[in-house]
């Protein structure tokens, strides 16, 4: 039955009379990236936060004095090999691969492990020499800084785990693919904010 | 002399209480005694009642686990009205120690006990009133005024509602348990640190908002989806109605600065907990760090506050004023303008923290811009009156209170923008006026003319007009006589916070204010009878059509209340006052075809998951380590439990739309 109208006009349609559902989750990445853009400002004052109290050493170490590139960079290679082995899970995705997912999710989650591992040995060397994060502003602005980047990349993994269960139990449904989709976007956005991280902290805290 | 500073010193770690001893329930304090027994009778009573008449099942099915945007939003409003009365009762409490404490009188508050109530007035009224007041109806109307029949996120909507619950529950067993932050509602460091401020004040206040940011931020994000993403089949950008337009960009404030709250408050927990040196007077710490951070969510959260209320404001004049909105174009603007200038002004809170000429003029500056848009809506909702056959309902009159109240207010407020005029008035009464001349004056009438305006939508009968009347009027006289005094005294240099004079010329200013606070005391008691009222009356008041005031909106074109699927066929939007496009062309409702509707399960998990939350918060207030590691353990497994549930939605069958939809067919033609 169609909508009537009393004028002489027609055409004009009030009411959508084909009912048409959305399809499941179509509006999650929108919501997804919002998200992510609002846990960007948080990092946003920590790096503020650094910018301003990264300077007051209160006679205690500075970057010069702590910092090691070397084990910075093999952290940062991890990071970096972890982001590029889920952009590989996403590619056998796309071609229904769930065991090629799992395998290179399995992988990710791997190197993101080695990352956590080398970050705790990292803080742990510089809380047994005494740069503490009570030790300065500078330290207590550092510690934060990344160590909220090492929490989100530990949530992250809790959630590789649960979606590698999930995989395993319903396979690539499209609930399932979408929440590869958000996870990916995820790990690649803390990905660019350890880059962040890694020039702003480390290389110009040893240039400065 | 330290016992002077604090008058409790902090007990010792319990490995099992944490810090949390019998001492911590306030029985010396003969006020809080007596509201803990009247809340316990008043509770126990409920309970009873609920118990009674068997309602906990209904409540559990109906209203707790519901993910009906409708229902979310009416809860929020109960939740904010709740609130709005502990917060009233600290305001009360305030005028009355201000008229006692002279001549030597030390008033009837210890320093102690009034430094927290006017730390709680300010925190309850601008995140557990305002916030859960203008959510509540962002959540009810905005779906209906774009034609959807929910929600982007349905389950994150009823998360978001128990979040913010569980940071009010936190806020409010601080009065019993513990002790309220004596410090201000922004807590400003070196004070609200752990060196001068060693007990759990300011660790309520802090779990409290940080419980609560979390369901304001995801409420944001979801609105925001819900509003770029589910308008009905031909509503361009620019033909959203006003109010839609307003919680836009309310929300997308919300989404650009709670997590900057949300960071600033875990620096300033580091600082309590772990002995990190953020905003500490030693070892590189900058309290002023501090202060610019909360002031860069918090002066974008006074205008997620004012602007739904600026959108409820233009629905409401061009309704009743019978006439299309004067200037819809310049009033999306003058809100998208407001919305981005709001992040350029945060420094004019502390002119005073001497930060040079340049940078206060520019802020100077940048607040006194920001009047030109405002300025530009008020022009906006003059013309749209100009010849307009103007029906001088409830909402109506909110809305011209409104407009010469806020008026004053934004003018005090461009006064106090120039820095050296601030510098004289900074922390001075004046700015308090100033502050509750807007946030009253706009934000408050501007939910008493929502709730006036669109009651009937959400319960399908009007509200009683003599008791709203009698409201309207103690309130705006209230108003007037509680805050003109203040600012005279603000003007004569009386700073804020003070809880004993002594000079006696003052009583008399402060006397003139408590007698305002008691007309505004009339006010409220007249809204809740006019609440009572109508609710008793509510067969005359029956308003059958759904469109009692003949808005001009889509959230009229549905019954009241709207059935649980808002729209039996989607909305097809031609204008943008859609409705009155509609009803002006004739259209007909159509009264068959109805098909089978997809929508969201309840879930228990939104009410679980923030219970869990309330007691990790309380186990933070109080140092009660393995309670923090269980029930953050508890969180993290039931959101992965939660994510295993795959079937969250189901169909209304075609047979039930049917029979919703024919007796609505009846109650229209028995209307007719």
């Amino acid at each position: 039955m169609s909508a009537k109208t009393l004028t002489a006009d027609e055409a004009v349609q009030f009411y959508d009379l084909d009912e048409h559902a959305h399809p499941e989750g179509h509006s999650t990445m929108l919501g997804f990236w919002i998200y992510l853009m609002s846990d960007c400002l948080i990092f946003a004052i920590l790096f503020a936060c650094y910018a301003v109290l990264g300077g007051s050493y209160a006679a205690g170490p500075a970057p010069k004095d702590l910092f090691d590139l070397k084990l910075i960079a093999l952290n940062t290679a991890m990071l970096l090999f972890s982001s590029i082995t889920y952009g590989f899970a996403v590619l056998q995705m796309q071609q229904g691969k769930v065991k090629g997912v799992q395998i290179w999710l399995a992988i990710t989650g791997l190197f993101g492990l080695a990352f956590l591992g080398i970050e705790l040995y990292e803080f742990h060397h510089l809380i047994e020499i005494g740069a503490t994060p009570q030790r300065s502003a500078f330290l207590s602005a550092f510690f934060t800084l990344v160590g909220t980047h090492g929490l989100h990349v530990t949530f992250g993994i809790i959630w590789l785990v649960t979606l590698m269960v999930q995989l395993s139990k319903h396979g690539l449904i499209a609930a399932n693919k979408r929440r590869v989709m958000c996870l990916s976007m995820f790990w690649h956005f803390l990905d660019v904010v350890w880059i962040g991280v890694f020039t702003f902290v480390y290389l110009m805290g040893v240039l400065r | 002399m330290s016992d002077a500073i604090i008058p409790h010193p902090a007990p010792p770690t319990h490995p099992i209480f944490g810090k949390l001893s019998i001492d911590a329930i306030p029985l010396h304090e003969p006020i809080l005694v007596a509201t803990f027994i009247g809340v316990a009778i008043g509770g126990i009573a409920v309970l009873a009642l609920l118990t009674r008449y068997r309602l906990w099942g209904y409540l559990w099915k109906e209203w707790f686990t519901t993910v009906d945007h409708k229902r979310i939003g009416i809860m929020y409003m109960i939740l904010g009205l709740i609130m709005f009365l502990r917060g009233f009762a600290d305001a009360i409490m305030m005028r009355l120690q201000q008229v006692m404490a002279f001549g030597g009188s030390e008033g009837y508050l210890n320093a102690h006990h009034y430094d927290q109530v006017f730390t709680a007035h300010g925190v309850i009224m601008i995140f557990f009133v305002a916030m859960p007041f203008i959510t509540g109806l962002m959540n009810y109307i905005v779906p209906l005024q774009i034609g959807a029949r929910d929600v982007s996120f349905p389950f994150l909507n009823n998360f978001s509602f128990w979040m913010t619950s569980a940071g009010a529950a936190l806020t409010m067993i601080s009065l019993f348990v513990g002790e309220y932050a004596q410090t201000g509602w922004l807590a400003y460091p070196p004070l609200s640190g752990i060196a001068y401020s060693p007990n759990v004040g300011v660790d309520y206040y802090i779990w409290g908002l940080q419980i609560a940011g979390v369901g304001t931020t995801l409420s944001g994000i979801n609105l925001i989806v819900t509003i770029l993403k589910l308008r009905a089949p031909g509503m361009g950008l620019m033909k959203m109605p006003v109010f839609t337009w307003t919680s836009l960009c309310s929300n997308i404030l919300i989404v650009a600065s709670f997590p900057i709250l949300t960071a600033t408050l875990a620096l300033l927990s580091l600082d309590r907990y772990a002995g990190t040196n953020f905003f500490t007077n030693d070892l590189g710490g900058s309290p002023m760090m501090y202060v610019n951070l909360i002031w860069i969510w918090g002066h974008p959260e006074v205008y997620i506050l004012i602007l739904p209320l600026f959108g409820v404001f233009s629905e409401v004049t061009s309704t009743f004023a019978g006439k299309r909105l004067f200037g819809y174009t310049s009033m999306v603007y003058a809100t998208v303008c407001i919305t981005i200038l709001s992040y350029i002004v945060w420094l004019h809170h502390f002119f005073t923290m001497g930060s040079g000429a340049s940078v206060n003029s520019f802020f100077g500056i940048t607040t006194m811009v920001i009047s030109i848009p405002t300025g530009a809506k008020l022009f906006n909702w003059l013309f749209t009156m100009y010849r307009g056959r103007i029906r001088y309902e409830l909402p109506m009159m909110w809305t011209i209170a409104f407009m010469l109240t806020f008026v004053i207010g934004g003018m005090t407020g461009v006064l106090l923008a120039v820095p050296p005029a601030d510098f004289v008035l900074h922390n001075s009464l004046f700015l308090i006026a100033h502050f509750h001349n807007v946030i009253i004056g706009g934000v408050l009438f501007g939910l008493f003319a929502a709730i006036n305006y669109w009651w009937p939508k959400a319960f399908g009968f009007k509200l009683d007009v003599f008791w709203g009347k009698i409201s309207f009027w103690c309130w705006v006289v209230g108003f007037w006589v509680a805050f003109t005094p203040l600012y005279i005294l603000g003007l004569m240099g009386v700073t804020r916070r003070m809880r004993v004079f002594d000079d006696p010329s003052l009583q008399i200013w402060f006397a003139i204010a408590g007698v305002g606070a008691l007309i505004i005391a009339a006010g409220i008691g007249a809204m809740l009878v006019q609440f009572a009222v109508s609710i008793w009356r509510r067969k005359e008041l029956r308003e059958e059509s759904g469109d009692p005031w003949d808005g001009r909106t889509l959230e009229w074109a549905t019954s009241s209340p709207p059935p649980d699927y808002n729209f039996a066929f989607t909305p097809v939007i031609h204008d943008l006052d859609a409705w009155y496009d509609m009803k002006k062309r004739g259209h007909q409702r159509p009264v068959g075809g109805y098909r089978d509707i997809h929508m969201p399960s309840n879930t228990g998990a939104g009410i679980i998951l923030s219970g869990i939350c309330l007691v990790l918060g309380f186990a933070l207030v109080w140092h009660i380590w393995w309670l923090v590691a269980a029930s953050f353990v508890a969180v993290v497994a039931g959101a992965i439990v939660h994510t295993f549930n795959y079937k969250r939605d189901f169909d209304i069958p075609a047979a039930t739309v049917a029979a919703v939809e024919d007796a609505r067919s009846r109650q229209l033609a028995a209307g007719a």
